[in-house]
């Protein structure tokens, strides 16, 4: 080979090795942080994981939301109209909270199935609702059995 | 009437751009004179009306012609003026006249500044760039036409812009970012046209070198600015959060910046064409991918105003077809590209080529994570997200070796140095870093924490090399360097800057939440926040409250903040307006949160380190490439005249 294809050869062999090494490096750091979603329904009916991050998206339900005095501690119930989980969260809650507000929440289950919220997302304006909140809303129907069967038992 | 008027100049416009597409390509064909010369009137012609139709559109926003329901749905008359003229480009339909009157400036710049052009060359990029035109004037009129009417019932009252947008940090960002986006289409369009003709030399990288340069400027401003205005209006005072959209527009700067410094060795070296050319299809592609993906609706996102599925669908035909065509033309003309220009393994290429690798590899890492999510939905394969750890694990390891290399290779000969000159060049640099490393360490003992360690260690190598390596010249050479190399200088040490203060502010920032009355007062680091009393607030076109404090630091009065919470009727939305004292070395920062019982409020106080030091960094590097740009567009003239007159002569 004369040297002109030698040095082509390696450049090459560098630009495969760099992006082996990144492509590795990318998909190892994407299973370790990615956060899954799932509605309410989906909680209730234990699909979602116990020890794990994942996030929540539904409608914040009127009449739920309770502020513990001299503290920065809320709780809420998070619905998509068939059945909601409660939420609690330590902090400032985003401008557009309020109920009946579309929103996405991040955080953990607790032993007592309810969802310690490290993170409440709610963006753009007031009539706005993000995919994954239309999406659970629309799916939360195919709940509505599961939910009445409950109910009877 | 009016919106009748910018319709019809909207058609206008298209007609002008199909013609301009059309005449002067066929004219290269056949050799005829008379269409090569009619692109640049024709140019012209398209960006008059296109400048028209955006001028009606604003028009109606200012005399608040809630006829048009574009305007109706976000504009009202006690929106202020500024506001109002801001409001053209606040939503989906607008943003894209915005972007396709742009795409126009630049076509129009063109024309006017190439006249040392050959005019072969002229007329092609003037096609492409009107090609590229009639698409997205064709995707205004089918499927978002800002010049839409409420026909019969007009609204007496408007809905109001989105109150996040008024701000003024928001009347410059989306504009600015634009420019930037759409400056790539100027690089693309030469490169496409190279490729057409088959002349791919030294004299194509020369003319695209400022355009790109000139691109990549507005990218990085738009950028900066976008960043500021997320840390001032969106109250949770941070400056990049990986959003897709922030992303979006990451994503062409990374491609850019590979570009153009690619391109240097194409027009010194006569080297790395063919991937320069790559690059430069990429770099417009991914601004286009860019805008569809903030555009089509498909990202939960402050940005995704489109919730139409037809205009996704558009938009991603459009992509297609460009990414599509040019790589297909890429594949049967690559093997005409003849790469001059030997080099060995030490030398300024390498390290210019390794830094696109990079540069690329970044690209191609973010560009999954941002995709990923999409395309586990599309697959039904369930939801996630992709958060800042992922990018931030991908980023900040291939930032390192990318930012040795950026402080070693200024300093680097072309086609090969020796390593013992190597070695003479950054002894000293090499030295001082250790040093600065060191006492780094020493002086954080206690707490060590690897990220600063490594963070300033690579601040100080590349502003201590880049220093060190202006000195040696102007030692060598006198003070009279060309302001290309001043530029570089700059930009480069504009990237120390911005490592110091991501650095610094991720680091050591202080953030605290808290419940405060009147009265009370709440300690961050080493200041006293204390929260004196709460006021009424009335604006134009909002009411809201102001809450005052008073900050003080190690019992010494510092200032008095006034953080408000503003309301918006008319879209019942509050906003909040974070009270910031900046600084060079510290900002302190109140964000209001909601009235707790009993007169309390909820409130998030920051101490933020540095954090100016981030967009000084981008405003350094932006000035490197203004100069730069002075400098390139004098020669270019120049040296493109007497060529031009020299071969005159010989005919």
């Amino acid at each position: 080979m004369n040297p002109k294809r030698t040095k082509r050869l390696t450049f090459v062999l560098i630009i495969v090795i760099g992006m082996a090494i990144a492509v590795g490096l990318a998909l190892y750091a994407l299973n370790q942080n990615i956060n899954l979603f799932y509605s309410p329904s989906q909680v209730v009916t234990g699909q979602a994981p116990k020890h794990h991050m994942f996030r929540i998206g539904g409608i914040v339900k009127p009449g739920t939301i309770h502020q513990i005095p001299h503290s920065l501690d809320v709780s809420f119930d998070v619905t998509d109209k068939v059945n909601q989980v409660e939420v609690k969260y330590k902090g400032i809650l985003p401008d557009l909270f309020r109920a009946g507000q579309g929103i996405v929440v991040d955080g953990q289950l607790n032993h007592h199935g309810v969802f310690i919220a490290s993170q409440v997302l709610a963006k753009h304006d007031a009539t706005y609702m993000p995919p994954e909140v239309r999406a659970a809303l629309k799916e939360a129907k195919h709940y509505k059995h599961i939910k009445s069967v409950g109910k009877i038992q | 009437m009016i919106p009748e008027f910018g319709n019809f100049a909207l058609v206008v416009a298209l007609c002008f751009a199909v013609t301009q597409a059309i005449i002067p390509l066929l004219g290269t064909y056949r050799g005829n004179r008379t269409w090569i010369q009619m692109a640049r009137p024709l140019a012209l012609g398209q960006f008059f009306f296109l400048l028209f139709a955006y001028a009606t559109l604003t028009y109606a926003f200012i005399n608040n012609d809630f006829f048009v329901a574009y305007v109706a749905a976000n504009s009202n008359t006690h929106l202020p003026l500024l506001y109002r003229i801001t409001a053209v480009w606040g939503a989906h339909e607008g943003s894209m006249l915005l972007w396709t009157t742009i795409l126009g400036v630049w076509t129009a710049a063109v024309a006017f500044f190439s006249r040392s052009l050959p005019e072969e060359t002229t007329a092609q990029v003037l096609a492409i760039l009107g090609l590229i035109s009639f698409g997205f004037i064709l995707f205004i009129i089918t499927t978002s036409n800002p010049f839409a009417t409420l026909l019969p019932n007009i609204p007496l009252q408007g809905r109001d812009l989105n109150p996040l947008l008024q701000d003024p940090g928001l009347a410059i960002h989306p504009p600015m970012l634009y420019m930037g986006y759409v400056g790539f289409s100027v690089a693309f369009a030469f490169a496409i046209a190279a490729l057409l003709s088959g002349r791919l030399d030294a004299a194509w990288a020369r003319w695209s070198r400022p355009w790109t340069i000139a691109a990549w400027c507005f990218l990085t401003l738009g950028i900066t600015l976008g960043s500021w205005w997320s840390y001032r209006v969106l109250g949770w005072g941070g400056w990049w959060a990986w959003d897709p959209v922030e992303n979006a527009s990451f994503l062409p700067w990374l491609v850019g910046t590979a570009l153009m410094h690619s391109l240097i060795v194409c027009e010194k070296r006569n080297a790395f064409k063919g991937w320069t050319v790559l690059l430069a299809i990429m770099a417009f592609s991914l601004s286009l991918f860019g805008t569809f993906l903030v555009r089509s609706g498909i990202l939960t996102s402050v940005h995704a105003f489109a919730l139409d599925p037809t205009r996704g669908v558009y938009m991603l035909l459009f992509l297609l077809i460009v990414v599509g065509c040019s790589l297909t033309l890429y594949a049967f003309r690559a093997h005409r590209i003849h790469s001059g220009g030997q080099f060995n393994a030490l030398s300024r290429e390498t390290f210019l080529l390794s830094n696109n690798v990079l540069l690329f590899i970044m690209m191609t890492t973010i560009l999954l994570g941002t995709l990923y999510p999409l395309f586990i939905d599309a697959m039904h394969a369930g939801k996630i997200s992709v958060g800042p750890p992922y990018f931030n694990a991908v980023f900040i390891p291939l930032s390192i070796p990318l930012f040795i290399l950026l402080g070693i290779g200024p300093l680097m000969f072309w086609q090969k140095m020796p390593m013992k000159k190597i070695w003479q060049r950054i002894w000293l640099g090499l030295l001082i870093t250790l040093v600065i490393g060191v006492v780094i360490t020493v002086k954080i003992l206690g707490h060590i924490h690897i990220m600063v360690i490594v963070g300033l260690t690579l601040a100080a190598w590349i502003i201590a090399l880049t220093l060190i390596g202006l000195i040696q010249r102007i030692r060598q050479q006198g003070w009279r360097q060309s302001r290309n190399y001043y530029g570089m200088i700059l930009a480069h040490l504009g990237v120390g800057v911005c490592i110091i203060g991501i650095t610094v502010t991720s680091v050591y920032s202080i953030e605290k939440d808290v419940s405060m009355r009147p009265g009370n007062t709440a300690q961050v680091g080493q200041y006293q926040f204390t929260f004196m009393r709460t006021q009424p607030l009335i604006g134009p076109n909002y009411t809201g409250v102001t809450a005052v404090f008073t900050v003080k630091e190690n019992g010494h009065y510092l200032t008095t903040l006034n953080a408000e919470k503003r309301l918006f009727p008319v879209q019942h939305m509050a906003t909040t307006e974070a009270a910031i004292d900046a600084g060079l070395f510290r900002d302190l920062y109140i964000s209001l949160g909601d009235p707790l019982r009993h007169g309390g409020w909820s409130l998030r106080l920051y101490y933020k380190p540095f954090v100016r030091w981030v967009w000084l960094g981008g405003l350094l590097m932006l000035f490197g490439g203004i100069l730069a740009l002075s400098d390139r567009r004098y020669k270019l003239a120049k040296r493109l005249a007497t060529k031009t007159s020299s071969n005159q002569n010989v005919s």
